[in-house]
Formats: C-alpha cells, structure tokens, sequence
C-alpha cells in the first residue's frame, strides 16, 4: 500500500483505520488492506482518491466493497470528496494477502492461499482447523470465484482455501 | 493512451475488443444455460464459477471499449443486435435440442469439446494480448490469465477423461470435435481488420496465434491416440463478419428481456 498524499501522518492512520474496518462481504473476518487490494491512496487537502485492485473480475462483491469503501472514509468529517478506482496495473495476487490476513482468513475456516504450486499445477493446503497437511482437493472451484474446496482426511471435515493466483499462470 | 492512436488503429482495436467481448459473452451465457442441468453437483458448482469468470471478462472487455468511447457498458453487452455481434458462430449454438426451461437435451460432449477448444484459443490469444501495444488490453490480460489457467485444467480433464473412457463416451466425443472443428475457423479468425489490429501491434497474426493453437492441440491428440485434424471451417457463417445464426437471435432475445424491461436496472 503506496501513500501518495499531502496529509500529516495523523490524517493518513485515519484512513489507514477506516480502510480496516472494510470487509471482505464474503468473508467479513478479513479487511481490503489485509487482502492486500489497497495498491495507492493519493490525497490532499480534503480530497482522497482510493486505487483498488480487484481480485476477481466476475466477482459480485467489487461494486459492494466499492461503496463500503466510500462510506468508510466519508466518516472522517475533515474529507470531502473520495473517490475509489479499480486498477489492473499491478494485478492482484494471492501472495499479497498479509499475514494477518492469512490468520484472519483461518478465523473464518478458510486456509489462506498456498504459497508454492507443483509444476504440475497441484497445490496443498493444510486444514484451517487441525493443521493437518493430510487433506485431498474436492473441487478447483467453490461457492465464490476466489475459493477452492476441499477435505481434511485427518479431522474428516469439509473446508475451503482460498485459491492460489500468480502472474505465472 | 488513446490521443496516441490513429483513426485506423483505434478502429481497429474496437474491433478487436468486440470479438473478445463478444465472445466471452455469449459463452458465458451459453454456459449460465447449464445451471442445475450438469453432470453432478460439483460440475455445477464449478461451470458456474467458470461463467462468472468468464462474465467478468466481457466486462471488462465491455468496459475498455466503454472507455473509448463505445458507450454504456450494459448497453454493449445487452442492447446490440445479432447482426452487429463479433462473436465466433461455434460459441453462440445452442446446448442441444430443446429449451432451458423445457426438455433440455444438452449436449454434454459438445459442451466439454466447445469450451476445452475455446480455452485453449483463449490461452493463446491472451498470452499474446500480455505483450499489447495498447497498455489497458495488455493489463487486463493479465488478469484473464489468472483466470483462465484454472478454466483450462478443468476443462484439459473432462476432454481427457471422456475421451479415455472410450466407448459411448468416445464417440460421443468424436461427433462433438467434428461439430466444433465446423465451425472453430470463426474462432481464431481477427475478422476484416486483421491487418490494421496485427499492424498496430494489438495481437499477433492469425497465422502465428493458429500455429500456436496447433502445437497446444497436437500434442494433447497424440497422447489420446486419436487423429488431430487441425483444419477448420465456417460453416454456419462467420460471426466476426456480423454472420450469425438464428440461435444466436433467440439467445439474445433471452439474454434481453429484462434489459428491455427496464434499462436502468442496477446489475
Ligand atoms: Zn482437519
């Protein structure tokens, strides 16, 4: 997250603080800047531009965190005008999920994004309950575009991950 | 970015964008036809993500020629006529005999051959669209890209599995590649201003972009034992020429209806 802006530090952590308080509508247990789709804020006076990176391009929830992100920031009395635009330049990948992003995503049963892929395209995610490693892919593709599912053998539950995505695929 | 673009060049690109548009559209709708309809549960679960996505690329595609000043986004999407569509002809026919809501008798094989053809030509043409002169085209096939990995292996295993499983299944998939081989030629063809979108340095020719398709295929049909023909034709017309078939009419007739309804509904 690049900062672009004439506000005094103290202006900037407000933002920073509003911008936490934006959930993933789908997995509210993770903010936009702990998914790491905050790539620049520019700013000055009372006036904030927002540059987000989408995660998925079919994914509903764009438009929704879109304006959660607006009305987020329209809370600080001293901000004026905002503005949020989505940017594909750099691309969003799974590896700029924070690590506490990764926690709060196994708060919610989702194990964060595998961070290595077999050449094969395989990848292995480790049970968001039980930490085993023991577990099998039920499905490339879940209920949203960005999470796979799977199944733990060892704790013999259903969970899901979300899913690996780089700029070598 | 755009001032930069001559008059010919950018005509060109707004070809080019309407055939990607179009294209992921009308499969992605094709797809949504499929909903509840597939195999088993997990396919249904998976084939719906796949046309989201896919519905997520025309968008996008949708809105680059918005930006160019194409117009509204759902108006490209919704209110465009048959004859004014870029689509490949292979990507618009139907699932099979019958309606949605009645009797539908889909073709699965068709399905599984249709896409896994179509994804691999996508692959191609979105590994070359990374290297676009026109630097929006470029980052947003990035984005596909990511996407459209996962699309492959899906589809990469269902071709693969239904062909080996020989059989009906076999042949059920040899009539579906014939069926599709019908009418792929549409598919990697850049339509009547190749020249102009090549010479801009949009995508490469149609040529490179078909070997490169050749070399993807052959080695997959090899390894299934069955013969790869690699010749394509148009039969039904050629979509990106604005030919296209009645069923494409009906679908946009489909597509359309609540658009019609209201025109500023939010989506
Ligand atoms: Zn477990």
């Amino acid at each position: 997250m690049e900062w672009r802006t004439e506000f005094t530090r103290d202006q900037e952590n407000q933002i920073e603080e509003a911008l936490m308080t934006v959930k993933d509508p789908e997995i509210d247990s993770i903010s936009v800047i702990e998914l790491g789709m905050i790539e620049l804020i520019k700013g000055c006076h009372n006036q904030v531009s927002i540059y987000v990176l989408p995660t998925f391009m079919g994914c509903p929830a764009l438009d929704i965190i879109k304006s959660n992100i607006l009305k987020a920031v329209s809370s600080l009395s001293w901000l004026e005008q905002a503005a949020v635009f989505f940017i594909y330049d750099p691309p969003w990948t799974s590896d700029r999920v924070t690590e506490e992003g990764r926690e709060r995503l196994k708060e919610f049963g989702i194990a964060p994004p595998p961070e290595k892929i077999d050449e094969t395209g395989e990848w292995h995610v480790a049970c968001p309950y039980c930490e085993s490693i023991y577990t099998t892919m039920d499905n490339l593709f879940g209920p949203t575009a960005c999470r796979s599912i799977l199944y733990c053998k060892a704790c013999k539950n259903p969970f899901e991950a979300m899913k690996p995505v780089s700029t070598l695929m | 970015m755009t001032e930069q673009l001559s008059d010919k060049s950018k005509q060109a690109l707004i070809n080019l964008l309407y055939q990607l548009a179009d294209d992921d559209f009308i499969l992605a709708f094709r797809g949504s036809e499929w909903l509840g309809l597939a195999p088993h549960i997990e396919e249904d679960v998976a084939y719906s993500s796949i046309n989201q996505d896919t519905m997520g690329h025309a968008a996008m595609f949708y809105k680059l020629l918005e930006d160019l000043g194409e117009g509204d986004v759902d108006e490209l999407s919704h209110a465009r006529k048959s004859t004014l569509r870029k689509n490949a002809v292979m990507l618009e026919l139907a699932n099979g005999p019958g309606h949605y809501l009645k009797e539908p008798n889909y073709d699965w094989a068709f399905t599984v051959v249709r896409n896994y053809y179509y994804s691999q030509a996508k692959k191609v043409k979105i590994d070359s669209l990374k290297q676009s002169s026109y630097k929006p085209l470029a980052d947003a096939a990035v984005k596909v890209s990511m996407e459209l990995y996962y699309h492959l292996l899906h589809w990469t295993v269902w071709f693969k599995q239904l062909i080996q499983a020989g059989g009906e299944a076999k042949e059920k998939m040899i009539n579906a590649i014939k069926k599709a081989e019908a009418d792929f030629g549409d598919v990697l063809s850049l339509g009547p201003l190749a020249e102009d979108i090549v010479q801009s340095g949009f995508i490469e020719s149609e040529t490179v972009l078909t070997q490169a398709f050749h070399k993807r295929m052959d080695p997959v049909f090899q390894g299934l034992s069955i013969p790869y023909s690699g010749r394509f034709q148009q039969i039904n017309g050629k979509g990106r020429y604005g030919e296209h078939t009645e069923e494409l009419v009906q679908a946009l007739d489909t597509i359309n209806e609540v658009y019609k309804i209201n025109p500023k509904a939010v989506w």
